[in-house]
């Protein structure tokens, strides 16, 4: 559909995916690419298959009662469809939902997970991933004296923010987010916002979101999905100064639809 | 315009009448056993005393205590959670966290509900014609106790199943999208969370086992026995059958001993249940989501 | 980094294994259907003769001259003592289902559930018990009679047992019925009672059968209770004083009696097939109306 000329290596790789549940397509032909350790936004209104697309990058499909995808998608060189061990490739996706969801163990367990599940054994080592994983989510100084207490109690916001370092601890190099920041209050959300740009400089960040602003804020690069298409691919700056090559994009883009 | 007119004056009067109708049929339904209980205790409650519970019966098992009875249910209700509660749980975890929605799934529910209806001498039979003869148990403890686990085997998997079922989605899929094995995901959220409906599973199969007395008659149960069971290979007494047999098959017995035993026999199945009941309960209240 | 490690197989085993448990139960049930029937197959195809098992009260396996196996008796005495329980124990589950799901609130409606569900946990021998020392002897006092262990019995003892049981599974049906209905029908003016009747009971209508078919279903199965209660004589009974004799009754009273794989043996096991099938048939049409309401609603 539409070809990028970026110099940087690509991350992510899609061609002529087609995302089907149950027999229906709710995303066509997708083709797309994603530079390495950039911020990749994805805007475009409700139902246009924003969230399905994510699902496949890390193989939701599996686990998704009817949804079946066919194209080529590569992470890191390799199509996803040929991994032996998914959950070696779920491992390195970091993903974060709409709705916060903090587990029903201690902050410390929530975030020690990952890890523990990787093998990490030692409670040093556990402590200081716990606490930079904590500390980059910008949520260490409101749980630092309360570890133990429940994840799953925890404020709304507090919740996204413990996921996104629960995702950390995966030290993954990708993250996926799908518009995190519709339950979640605007300090937060701006919080979150900060977060994501530091964590530019070491992954590959792929980002959902209703709100044309944040991507306008956050993105490098940016797609706009309308109805099961991928309409176009450009620099965010591009799309938002009137340089969109797509009257769709433009429309989007103004406002004149949602 | 809002005042009340005949029809709802009438109607009204028949809402009390009708209210209280119902009310009275279920204090019709809970008194007679209230009744029952309190005949119960005041003719047995006599009876138990601590060398009642502590010692062998005498004279014909006219007289004495129930010792090897209460023994011989202990081991019957643990070996039989023993058989039970791994096999339950298991299904259980199949049902909740891994079965799809296709037809095996649905034999395998109705499966269970058959389990829970077919009658309890019906068990007995399959318990004598598979644990005691084909299998070559012989009566023994081990027989009775495999018919009483598969008699209460759907207790356990319905309690459990439920309280999977409570642990809500999202955290599931959270565990997966980070690469957690469904079996990480169950062993680390899931079932750690469901403990309190295992637990509760097993409380109740724990009173219904004690109750039973047909699976057992044929399969491993005895009334005269001289010695306590020394293994899972020997027979056994049993509270249920003794309470059978003292009521029915012996004479002489002192008036007040089988409503004792009965009393026993009550008395612990009903604290069983109560304290699952409360159980449950407390649990509702702390919270974890 | 793609590799299957440890993780990945642990995860293919465990779910291979609690496959194994789920599937447990449908080899218990087949299981139970072919150990029982092993056992009463000689008696089927040797001696069974369906006129005779249906058709006579002639239950005389112990006869030296000639046994006979005319189950009539048997059936219409498991059936007796069943109908008079579900007379009794219906009318008064399903008022007081409404009475809990629809009358009261809170704290009441909640020990009136604990209480239903302490009932439901008495083991049927001391039901038996208490028909034969408590039930017994108030039947021969009130309505001088002979003797007190009679349909009568057994039918108010098991219709004590199996209420409790219909009250929890009936009032399950009701606050199954969305609480939509309820209020679309008191916004319209209509009064508790008006909104139960009208509203309530027939959305719940195929749940409330399922709950009175299972509470049959017990009552059919129901051994010790009926064993102690209703007397030991094999005869049609042709008034509720009359003793009679139930299906599961007899298997428990007899089999101690028998030899292994004699004639006698084989008929009584020949009796648990039958109840095996009726039971699973009840079990069978109460599921496939429950699942109507799950769609339903």
């Amino acid at each position: 559909m539409v070809a990028d000329e970026q110099p940087r290596r690509e991350e992510v790789v899609v061609r002529g995916l087609t995302v089907r549940y149950g027999g229906k397509a709710v995303l066509r032909d997708v083709a797309l690419s994603v530079h390495e350790r950039e911020i990749f936004g994805i805007i475009g209104p409700a139902n246009s298959g924003k969230t399905s697309f994510l699902r496949v990058l890390n193989r939701m499909d599996t686990f998704t009662p009817g949804m079946s995808f066919d194209g080529e998608v590569s992470i890191g060189g390799r199509d996803v469809r040929t991994w032996r061990n998914l959950y070696a490739l779920r491992r390195r996706i970091g993903v974060v939902f709409p709705l916060p969801v903090g587990l029903p163990l201690s902050v410390y367990d929530n975030v020690a997970l990952a890890p523990r599940l990787r093998g990490v054994r030692k409670k040093a080592e556990l402590d200081s991933i716990v606490e930079r994983c904590l500390r980059r989510a910008a949520l260490w100084d409101e749980v630092k004296d309360r570890l133990d207490s429940l994840g799953s109690l925890l404020s709304g916001g507090q919740q996204q923010r413990l996921t996104i370092a629960r995702a950390l601890s995966q030290e993954p190099k990708l993250l996926l987010l799908d518009e995190f920041s519709i339950a979640v209050d605007p300090v937060t959300t701006m919080r979150i916002e900060d977060v994501l740009r530091t964590l530019r400089e070491e992954m590959t960040i792929v980002m959902v979101t209703n709100l044309v602003q944040q991507a306008r804020r956050l993105a490098d690069r940016t797609a706009f999905f309308l109805m099961g298409e991928c309409v176009e691919v450009g620099p965010t700056e591009d799309l938002f100064a009137g340089r969109a090559r797509d009257q769709r994009t433009l429309d989007y883009v103004e406002g004149r639809f949602g | 315009m809002f005042e009340a007119t005949q029809l709802n004056e009438q109607n009204r009067r028949v809402q009390s009448l009708v209210r209280i109708l119902l009310l009275l049929m279920t204090v019709l339904l809970i008194l007679p056993v209230i009744a029952i209980l309190a005949v119960m205790v005041v003719k047995g409650g006599p009876v138990i005393t601590l060398d009642f519970l502590l010692t062998e019966p005498t004279e014909g098992m006219t007289a004495g205590g129930i010792l090897p009875a209460l023994v011989g249910t202990i081991w019957l209700v643990s070996v039989a959670l023993l058989a039970s509660v791994p096999v339950g749980v298991a299904a259980a975890v199949y049902l909740s966290e891994y079965a799809p929605d296709n037809w095996l799934t649905r034999a395998i529910q109705l499966a269970i509900i058959n389990l829970a209806g077919v009658p309890s001498i019906v068990h007995a039979l399959f318990g004598l014609g598979a644990f005691v003869l084909f299998f070559k148990l012989g009566t023994s403890i081990l027989a009775a106790s495999f018919t009483l686990a598969i008699m209460t085997l759907p207790v356990v998997i319905v309690s459990t199943r439920e309280s999977l079922q409570a642990v809500p989605r999202a955290f599931r899929e959270a565990c997966w999208n980070m690469g957690a094995t469904r079996w990480q995901t169950i062993r680390h959220i899931v079932l750690p969370n469901s403990i309190s409906g295992i637990l509760t599973g097993v409380i109740l199969e724990v009173s219904r086992t004690a109750g039973e007395t047909a699976p057992i008659m044929f399969t491993g149960a005895a009334f005269f026995l001289p010695f306590l069971p020394q293994s899972v290979f020997d027979q056994t007494m049993a509270l249920s059958l003794h309470l059978f047999v003292i009521s029915t098959q012996v004479p002489g017995v002192l008036e007040g001993m089988p409503y004792g035993v009965a009393l026993v026999l009550v008395v612990l199945v009903l604290t069983m249940n109560a304290a699952s009941i409360a159980f449950r309960m407390s649990l509702r209240r702390r919270k974890k989501w | 980094m793609d590799r299957r490690d440890r993780h990945w197989y642990v995860d293919k085993i465990v779910a291979v294994l609690v496959f194994l448990g789920g599937v447990s139960a449908i080899l218990f049930i087949i299981g139970i259907f072919v150990f029982v029937t092993r056992e009463g197959l000689g008696f089927i195809t040797t001696r069974l003769s369906l006129a005779e098992f249906f058709g006579s009260t002639a239950w005389r396996p112990t006869s030296n001259a000639h046994p006979t196996y005319g189950a009539l008796a048997l059936i219409v005495g498991t059936a007796s003592v069943t109908g008079l329980a579900m007379l009794v124990s219906v009318p008064f589950s399903l008022g007081a289902a409404l009475y809990i799901s629809e009358f009261s609130h809170g704290r009441v409606a909640e020990i009136l559930k604990i209480l239903v569900e302490l009932l439901a946990a008495i083991p049927s021998v001391v039901w038996g018990f208490i028909g034969l020392s408590i039930v017994n002897p108030l039947i021969i006092r009130v309505f001088d009679v002979p003797v007190g262990l009679c349909v009568l019995n057994a039918g108010v003892i098991l219709g004590l047992m199996a209420a409790p049981i219909m009250t929890t599974l009936a009032e399950d049906a009701l606050k199954a019925v969305p609480d939509a209905y309820r209020e679309a029908a008191e916004a319209l003016g209509a009064t508790r009672w008006q909104i139960a009747t009208r509203v309530v009971l027939p959305a719940a209508k195929n749940g409330l059968v399922a709950a009175v078919l299972l509470g049959v279903g017990r009552g059919f199965g129901e051994t010790m209770a009926v064993l102690m209660a209703s007397g030991h004589a094999i005869n049609l009974p042709t008034s509720p004083f009359d003793s009679v004799r139930a299906l599961t009754a007899t298997i428990a009273a007899e089999l101690g009696e028998t030899a292994v794989g004699s004639e006698h043996y084989r008929a009584l096991f020949t009796l648990g097939i039958l109840l095996f099938v009726v039971t699973f048939s009840i079990n069978l049409a109460a599921d496939v109306m429950v699942r109507g309401v799950r769609r339903k609603a």
